[in-house]
């Protein structure tokens, strides 16, 4: 789960990590009336949408008096976002960071990351901050400077010195320092992070770090035990139909192609997209069911693939296992009559009572392509749709 | 020979009480798996399916002399199950649950490291050696003994893997399930290596996705120490960057591990790719047919 900059740096707070004095605005009055009381100029008006690279795209501003603020206000609220990370589509600015301006005479990146392979965290900090951490791995990464962190330890007292030092850090900061890192890491492991990265973190004129930008990302895993951090939820940010898909048990997402796909198992559903995509065509969506799935299941997973407009045909590909083929093929007759399916629709069957399933299959009254390989079934899909827009059906 | 279970492995069942333990337990005794115990705090003394549930491991162990545990506890409590599992020196832990988070597999793992546990997964299908054990929730009329060696991070594309080989005649030796995780017990290399050693595995299927680096270790290990043909097959070429797709560690973070590299360095190394996952069984058999002409 991904959260707002303004809510990680309340998390920042709790946790004893230095930021600036700001708040969140929902809309440009109360956005100008905040900045009004920052005290001093300039203020910073910052888009709070969940991706990176606002900055670049306009989504960050500094407003140098009162009539700027309110220009800068007014424009960024409701204003759509385009940045690397947002897609085309970008993203609606529906909430405002005001905070006071700071002066910067350091800027530093830090990172706190899984290592999948040791199955430890890992502290990245540079010199470079405000860049592209990914740009500075790749093309300086001497200028990044990594800790493994033992779980049994924790961070150790010599890993935040030995890069302070690297960092070019003073003795007489090295304590705020350390206690700076030691509470981002007692709040990565407390709340069940996925990853926090601070950057830039600054020092500013008066010797003292500051986090100017938090981003922070939770496992939803550990949601079960994070009570205060499920309400931080953000469904604006998120797509809807994923949102739909996910109170059903289904695990959607959006993807831009004509072929909706609906197949159980999260490695079978991306081999079939892969599959599809091989024989020429665009998946639609990635789409798994489930182990367990029934037959109202399979009716949602149709529902919320045929409300995407793009849709031309659909491809299910199933192989049975706990989950059984007949099963599997009433829930499709049921759902493709529900929904007066009107698309092309090819299905394979292979598994449990795979032989029970394609005769359900064949005796209903709806219009089934029925298969028996996902290859043949990949290769089908994209003719038959190809045949509708020819006009040939 | 098999790898990890066979017909004189004796299993506990972790949360045997629960809706997913008693179903999969009625369908590995219906397979024949010598399930020895249970394991469900507060139930000691009943019974499921005829198989006696104790209040703990340490107990069912003494007991029973199990030498394999599988656990269906639900996420929140399943890596305190491993953790009593191993802390009973249980040789083999597989973990089938779900959604354990990051955090408790990393407390896992560091326990680990000094025993003599090997733990498979969590989120995997389990393991199965056809005809002899089937510890998981995987199919088992789809398997037929043989001599391939199949190991996988995804459950149903071992399942079409699995019943692939079966129809080209060539059977399985032992089919293994290493789980969707970020943070997982077994890697690929553990699996291969085991592989590599067992006489009935004649040659192996390695499924892998996006996310992580393990395919690309896997590949150089193969590359400098396997004596087998391997045939590969990696789902996610369509992922797009940034989203997990079904599998908690199924994502490519920072350009990192997309399926196109993984392609890439298992085919340089000397693995035979399937370009779609219904040929896999077929790229098999030609490989085994080449062996044989060699």
């Amino acid at each position: 789960m991904n959260i707002h900059e303004y809510q990680g740096k309340e998390l920042f707070r709790k946790y004893g990590i230095p930021v600036p004095k700001g708040e969140v605005a929902y809309s440009s009055e109360e956005a100008y009336q905040l900045g009004k009381t920052m005290g001093s100029y300039p203020v910073v008006v910052k888009a709070q949408i969940h991706a990176g690279g606002r900055g670049k795209a306009g989504g960050v501003k500094l407003a140098f008096g009162e009539e700027e603020l309110k220009d800068f206000t007014e424009k960024m609220l409701g204003m759509t976002l385009v940045t690397h990370q947002t897609g085309p589509e970008g993203k609606r600015v529906q909430r405002l960071l005001i905070e006071e301006g700071v002066e910067i005479s350091k800027e530093f990146y830090i990172g706190f990351i899984l290592n999948r392979e040791m199955g430890k965290i890992t502290l990245m900090v540079s010199s470079e901050g405000g860049m592209d951490i990914e740009e500075v791995a790749e093309k300086t990464p001497g200028k990044l400077l990594q800790e493994t962190i033992e779980p049994s330890l924790g961070l150790s007292d010599f890993q935040c010195r030995r890069t302070g030092f690297k960092l070019g850090l003073k003795i007489q900061q090295m304590e705020s320092w350390t206690k700076l890192l030691k509470n981002l890491y007692r709040l990565y492991t407390e709340k069940d992070a996925s990853v926090i990265e601070i950057n830039p973190l600054i020092l500013n004129s008066q010797g003292k770090f500051l986090a100017i930008d938090a981003k922070v990302n939770i496992d939803d895993n550990g949601l079960f035990r994070q009570e205060d951090l499920r309400d931080l939820r953000d469904e604006d940010e998120e797509n809807p139909k994923e949102l739909e898909a996910a109170k059903y048990g289904l695990s959607y997402i959006a993807l831009d192609g004509k072929i909706g796909c609906m197949v159980n198992g999260a490695g079978l559903a991306m081999a079939t997209m892969d599959t599809i995509k091989h024989y020429g065509g665009e998946p639609a969506n990635f789409l798994d069911v489930g182990g367990s799935a029934t037959k109202e299941n399979v009716a949602h997973a149709f529902r919320i693939i045929m409300s995407d407009e793009k849709v031309r045909g659909i491809f299910v590909n199933i192989f049975g296992g706990i989950m059984k083929c007949d099963v599997i093929a009433e829930g499709i007759v049921e759902a493709v009559k529900e929904t007066e399916l009107s698309v092309p629709l090819v299905v394979r069957l292979e598994g449990t009572n795979v032989e029970k399933g394609r005769s359900i299959l064949r005796d209903s009254s709806v219009n089934v392509i029925s298969v028996s390989s996902m290859d043949e079934g990949a290769e089908r899909i994209i003719a038959e749709i190809e045949k509708e827009l020819r006009g040939e059906v | 020979m098999s790898i990890y279970v066979n017909e004189s492995s004796k299993i506990i069942v972790q949360g045997i009480t629960g809706s997913a333990g008693k179903f999969h337990t009625q369908k590995m005794l219906e397979y024949g798996t010598k399930i020895v115990a249970g394991v469900s705090p507060g139930r000691g003394g009943e019974k499921v399916q005829g198989i006696p549930v104790f209040n703990t491991v340490e107990e069912a162990v003494r007991k029973t002399q199990a030498n394999v545990s599988v656990i269906y506890i639900p996420a929140p409590y399943a890596s305190d199950g491993i953790l009593e599992a191993a802390n009973s020196n249980i040789p083999l832990v597989i973990c089938i649950t779900e959604h354990i988070p990051v955090k408790d597999m990393i407390r896992v793992r560091e326990y680990l490291k000094d025993k003599p546990t090997t733990l498979i997964g969590p989120n995997c299908p389990g393991v199965i050696t056809p005809d002899e054990c089937k510890v998981g929730i995987m199919p088992g009329y789809i398997h037929k003994k043989g001599r391939i060696g199949v190991v996988s991070r995804s459950g149903t594309l071992t399942y079409e893997a699995v019943h692939q080989l079966s129809q080209v005649g060539l059977g399985q030796s032992t089919a293994v399930g290493i789980g969707g995780d970020p943070v997982n017990g077994t890697s690929f290399v553990d699996v291969l290596k085991l592989f590599n050693e067992d006489p009935e595995t004649h040659g192996v299927v390695i499924i892998g996705e996006i996310g992580g680096n393990q395919e690309e270790e896997a590949a150089k290990w193969i590359n400098e120490n396997m004596r087998k043909p391997v045939v590969g097959f990696i789902s996610g070429v369509t992922a797009p960057a940034g989203k997990r797709m079904g599998h908690a560690g199924a994502i490519i973070s920072g350009g990192k591990g997309t399926a196109s590299e993984k392609i890439r360095v298992m085919a340089e190394c000397g693995i035979t790719m399937a370009t779609t996952p219904s040929t896999i069984g077929e790229t098999m058999r030609k490989q085994m047919e080449e062996q044989k002409t060699h």
